[in-house]
């Protein structure tokens, strides 16, 4: 077992919820682990993977490739962001390149928040209590491309004074999608809104992600809908007591 | 400017119509249900073994086409068949016209097929006065209605029995009736004297075996098994991307293809034509056609990765995955081709600069290649077409502002200091009056509340933990 544990606060952590890169690292301190916050790290380069501009993806990708090459393991508060670094970065850099290879040694180490919990660190239950109803919505990277769909209803099922109730759409992707969201904000503010009729359907009051990006998505269609839902991260949730 | 107002305009109303959001949601929730019955792992345990094997064989036919396409046309040669090459849409009217002239034919019959819809078959036919009258129920009913279809495997997925009602009655004689079954009836009723009179029949396929020299059809009503052989002439028209080697790689076609396009375990007809009618067979028509359309498909296998894209069984999986499709409908997607498929195979067929947009709007979220019964990697053919549209746009003009911002998110996020000061700096900026109501904060405000940056980031308040600790 590892004594430390690098973190990756993606930027959107960063700049729109800090707390949640707090939660996760109270999480992993509880669970045993020394964590340290490398200062030089930005982003990963999803942004602008995502909108088809690979040269300057390219360069953050490297810069991060710089930080984090010597880490032991690398903790993320997002599926995406662990996807877009263990998986396409891999589309980012040619084949026998050196950061292709970087990125071969690199990503076996970058590990999503709750799968290092449940198959690294291999602890369900961390220790928190949280009086409410919640229901989990599966973030789309999260659940396609790192295949995490059972570890975080491990994790809350063991929350104490949770209860965890599945909504129909758990797997429906919420809408937010990056620069889709703005590029095409009525499809996605509709995409949230179907989302959101799911989950009122649960009578949960909290719901609980491991990807911000999709909850900012959700808290806004919430919010403008006047729904009395409230969203949190699973960082969060699991840091409560 | 990635896509047109008018065009933004007619996807705000599709979003905005409840009428049209109810049909096509429930419409694709059956669908996806059924499908997903169909392909449990109690139900179909050797389901991803079939998709691997389904990949494997699309993938193996297209890097040896040219060998296929030759045996194909032997074979059908031997069977007394004709194989006619079609480089587009013009090529393929151009045949049939020229057929139908020779023959004495006013009228013909078609069943249901995507290929004649790319390339506006219809249109081009009734242009020159010969009539085509569509079998399909659902493609009947778009036909009367001046309509185009809405969804590749449910054409009318977006009218209700109202609409069909309204439909009938305006182009029909029939009285009145809502009910579903007896306006099947009256279009059967419709129908039959057409393919009583029509001289020949156009069908698409499914299907291409090469070593059968055959054209495999599915379908559920048994109008392309008529169109197919009551008229005195049978013309397939196909892509040339539907060629598969054997008549056993059917077994695994046909497994995933009802059950990933209606949840059917299979259709209720499927028909296996070569050659026509023989010696002392009952029916059959005399003559049996097959076109074999390029319009766009050999350029698109000149590309080794994109070239996936003509995997595609038609199947229509991963329009009722897509939540785009479900919110946006088929009618704002250009082409024929609608959902996650059509937005990856119509930028391929037309380039890219004609619907730069195409590629973008989808969230990423991979419901498509889930279910797609090929495999084929939808997202990342999005991602590829993204490149290429800001490539294009680099070269070609269009997209400053954005590609600026990049530029500038590119050489920002290598310099630590000044992003987390950009970051504070923004922080404030986003508290201003009025900074809501500009660029993307604006596009988001416009359906969602906006989220503000925290005042104080993550790695300012973990500086100052770990200065007190
Ligand atoms: S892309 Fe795949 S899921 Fe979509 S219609 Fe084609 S075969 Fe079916």
């Amino acid at each position: 077992m590892p004594a430390r544990v690098s973190i990756f606060v993606t930027c959107i952590v960063d700049q729109v919820f800090p707390r949640v890169g707090m939660a996760m690292a109270e999480v992993l301190e509880r669970a045993g682990y020394q964590v340290e916050f490398r200062e030089d790290q930005t982003c990963c380069g999803q942004p602008a993977f995502n909108t088809g501009y690979r040269e300057d993806a390219r360069k953050v990708a490297g810069h991060f490739i710089r930080v984090f090459r010597d880490a032991e393991f690398i903790v993320v508060p997002s599926g995406s962001c662990a996807s877009m670094i263990t998986h396409h970065f891999f589309d980012l850099f040619p084949k026998g390149s050196s950061q292709y290879e970087e990125t071969e040694y690199l990503a076996p180490r970058v590990i999503e928040f709750s799968r290092f919990l449940t198959e690294v660190a291999k602890v369900d239950d961390v220790g928190a209590r949280f009086e409410g109803i919640v229901t989990y919505h599966d973030s789309c990277h999260a659940l396609r491309e790192l295949r995490i769909k059972e570890g975080p209803r491990r994790l809350l099922r063991k929350v104490r004074g949770l209860e965890l109730r599945e909504m129909s759409a758990a797997e429906e992707c919420c809408g937010f999608g990056g620069t889709f969201s703005v590029k095409f904000p009525e499809v996605s503010g509709g995409m949230g809104r179907t989302k959101l009729d799911s989950i009122l359907a649960t009578g949960a009051s909290t719901v609980v992600s491991i990807d911000s990006s999709c909850l900012m998505q959700l808290q806004g269609v919430f919010s403008r809908a006047g729904a009395p839902l409230k969203t949190m991260h699973l960082a969060e949730v699991l840091a409560s007591r | 400017m990635l896509m047109k107002p008018e065009q933004e305009e007619q996807i705000r109303r599709t979003v905005d119509n409840p009428k049209i959001q109810l049909a096509v949601y429930s419409a694709t929730a059956r669908l996806k249900e059924k499908r997903e019955e169909a392909v449990a792992s109690e139900a179909l345990p050797e389901y991803q073994e079939l998709r691997t094997q389904a990949n494997r064989i699309k993938k193996h036919t297209l890097e040896n086409l040219d060998v296929y396409l030759e045996e194909f046309e032997a074979n059908v040669e031997a069977h007394g068949g004709k194989v006619i090459y079609a480089r587009n849409g013009a090529e393929v009217a151009d045949f049939i016209l020229g057929l139908a002239r020779e023959r004495g034919v006013r009228m013909l019959v078609k069943s249901k097929s995507m290929t004649t819809e790319e390339i506006h078959l219809n249109q081009r036919l009734e242009h020159h006065h010969l009539e085509a009258v569509e079998t399909d129920l659902g493609e009947y009913i778009i036909q009367l209605a001046h309509d185009r279809p809405y969804h590749i495997v449910a054409p009318a997925v977006h009218m209700t029995r109202q609409d069909v009602a309204d439909v009938f009655e305006k182009n029909l004689a029939d009285p009145r009736t809502e009910e579903p079954e007896k306006q099947a009836m009256i279009a059967r009723r419709n129908l039959r004297e057409k393919f009583l009179a029509a001289g020949i029949g156009i069908s698409g396929a499914n299907f291409l075996v090469a070593d059968s020299g055959a054209v495999c059809i599915v379908e559920n009503e048994g109008n392309a098994r008529l169109t197919t052989t009551a008229p005195p002439i049978h013309i397939a028209v196909a892509g040339l991307e539907k060629m598969i080697p054997r008549a056993r790689d059917l077994a695994v076609f046909l497994k995933l293809l009802g059950r990933s396009g209606t949840g059917q375990l299979l259709t209720v007809y499927t028909s296996f034509l070569s050659g026509p009618r023989r010696g002392r067979e009952a029916d059959g028509p005399g003559e049996f056609y097959v076109v074999l359309m390029d319009n766009g498909r050999t350029r698109l296998l000149a590309d080794a990765e994109k070239r996936q894209s003509l995997y595609c069984i038609r199947c229509g999986a991963c329009l009722n995955a897509c939540p785009v499709y479900r919110k946006i409908g088929g009618h704002n997607y250009p082409g024929a081709y609608s959902g996650p498929i059509g937005a990856i195979i119509t930028p391929q067929y037309e380039g890219i600069a004609k619907d730069p947009w195409l590629p973008f709007a989808s969230s990423l979220c991979g419901a498509c290649a889930e279910v797609c019964p090929v495999k084929i990697d939808i997202p990342k053919i999005l991602l590829d077409l993204r490149k290429e549209v800001v490539e294009d746009r680099a070269v070609h003009g269009g997209g400053f502002v954005e590609r600026k911002a990049f530029q500038m998110y590119g050489w920002l996020m290598r310099r630590p200091k000044l992003y987390a000061m950009a970051g504070r700096i923004a922080a404030k900026m986003a508290r201003l009056p009025g900074a809501a109501s500009i660029g993307p904060a604006a596009k988001w405000g416009s359906v969602r509340e906006v989220t503000l940056p925290a005042r104080k980031s993550f790695r300012d308040q973990w500086r100052e933990r770990e200065k007190s600790k």
